[in-house]
């Protein structure tokens, strides 16, 4: 059964499959770069192309959302997840869909019933970006996570004192997690003193500090000390033309002072401490 | 370089404008300390834009005087506006959960500095930090 608006463009698509996505299959592989086989690209576009004409030559014809489409919207997905996966640029992935007019132009001939053609694949390809693009953001959205997770670790430089090297942006939502895992390190290593330094840290701004200060204060409350390394000149100027007081917490320009800072202080004898592990 | 508009809407645009400003800054060929009081004051006004202004933008372009090259960062937004201008600009005062230090601190931070606001009206404020 043919539907109304597509005449019999159906039909001489299907005579002329082969030549179809031949013809199709050399536009889209000239974007591709080698990134996929010709051999993969042809079975993806003959399943393709087989969905789509039997979607558009089913009684709902030109209504990509009715439940005719379903195959051709599963392999849609599928396509376009997988090249934003790959690292396909946008266009580079709506070509797939869009490069089919023509090869049904050139190959079969355009008469009156290609217009409600064309805008069924230029519905397709729409869906397609916006699948592409809600791929894309997945990816974001758990890369972040990983680094939220990843940027926050806690060692141990000696027996009571930690250090936690930040590396990037500050912002709330990592201020809080780098203050919970500092705390709980704190108490689970019962150490006396913690380093915080911020050699990673672009950019020390009001919002950085007061994070950094209200972490201090926290661990203060639990008995242990804070000391601030890895304050470059620029970050130093910076601090003052804006006006952040660091009042009495210590700082110090590199992680090895502040050590030596937080173990004169606790009153190690490194020489000692080596002697007597046999170093 | 063009002027570069970038939309302040979230956190995350807010380390954007700090991207945007620092390559523009790289490229004016500002000292790396000049580099980090630019972006440090881009990064109070845009985070103020977005928290006091409600979001906004921010148009970041490169700048040259006929002698020097600099930046220019122009923050906007549609917000309440400051009423009290000089309050706002004293140290230590915030009308919100802040230090009370970003705006009169940006200042410090950059060679020319202007507001724009009225109350009801929103906030413009523009920055220009000069290569030495």
């Amino acid at each position: 059964m043919t539907s109304e608006p597509f005449g019999d463009l159906i039909e001489r698509c299907r005579a002329a499959e082969d030549d179809l996505v031949r013809r199709w299959r050399a536009d889209v592989a000239a974007s591709l770069r080698g990134r996929i086989s010709e051999v993969e690209l042809d079975k993806e576009l003959r399943d393709l192309l087989d969905a789509v004409l039997s979607a558009v030559g089913s009684s709902q014809g030109g209504d990509t959302k009715s439940p005719a489409y379903g195959e051709v919207r599963a392999l849609l997905v599928d396509l376009s997840r997988a090249r934003a996966l790959q690292g396909f640029s946008p266009s580079e992935t709506a070509i797939n869909v869009f490069t089919l007019k023509r090869a049904v132009r050139e190959v079969v001939g355009a008469g009156a019933e290609f217009q409600p053609f064309s805008d069924v694949i230029d519905d397709l390809g729409l869906f397609t970006f916006e699948t592409y693009a809600r791929a894309r953001e997945e990816v974001i959205a758990q890369q972040a996570e990983q680094l939220l997770e990843l940027a926050t670790p806690v060692v141990k430089l000696w027996p009571g004192v930690v250090a936690l090297p930040l590396v990037g942006t500050l912002d709330s939502a990592r201020a809080q997690v780098v203050m919970e895992k500092l705390l709980q390190t704190l108490v689970d290593t019962g150490s006396e003193y913690a380093i915080i330094d911020i050699t990673g840290v672009p950019a020390v701004d009001t919002q950085v500090a007061q994070h950094l200060l209200k972490t201090i204060v926290a661990a203060r409350l639990m008995g242990a000390e804070c000391i601030i390394s890895g304050i470059r000149p620029q970050i130093a100027q910076t601090i003052v033309a804006l006006g952040i007081e660091f009042g009495d917490i210590a700082t110090k320009a590199t992680l090895a002072d502040a050590l030596m800072l937080a173990l004169g202080r606790i009153g190690v004898d490194v020489a000692a401490e080596m002697s007597k592990r046999g170093l | 370089m063009s002027a570069q508009e970038l939309a302040i809407a979230g956190d995350a645009d807010v380390v954007r404008v700090r991207q945007a400003v620092r390559a523009a800054a790289v490229s004016a060929k500002l000292s790396l300390v000049d580099q980090t009081k630019l972006v440090t004051a881009a990064s109070e006004l845009a985070r103020n834009t977005l928290t006091y202004g409600g979001g906004g933008g921010a148009v970041v372009e490169e700048v040259f005087n006929g002698l020097r090259k600099g930046v220019k960062a122009i923050f906007h937004d549609k917000g309440p506006g400051i009423a009290d201008l000089q309050l706002a600009l004293t140290d230590g005062y915030t009308s919100g959960s802040g230090m009370g230090l970003g705006l009169g601190g940006a200042r410090r931070l950059v060679d020319e500095f202007t507001i724009d606001t009225a109350p009801g009206d929103g906030t413009t404020v523009t920055v220009v930090k000069w290569a030495r």
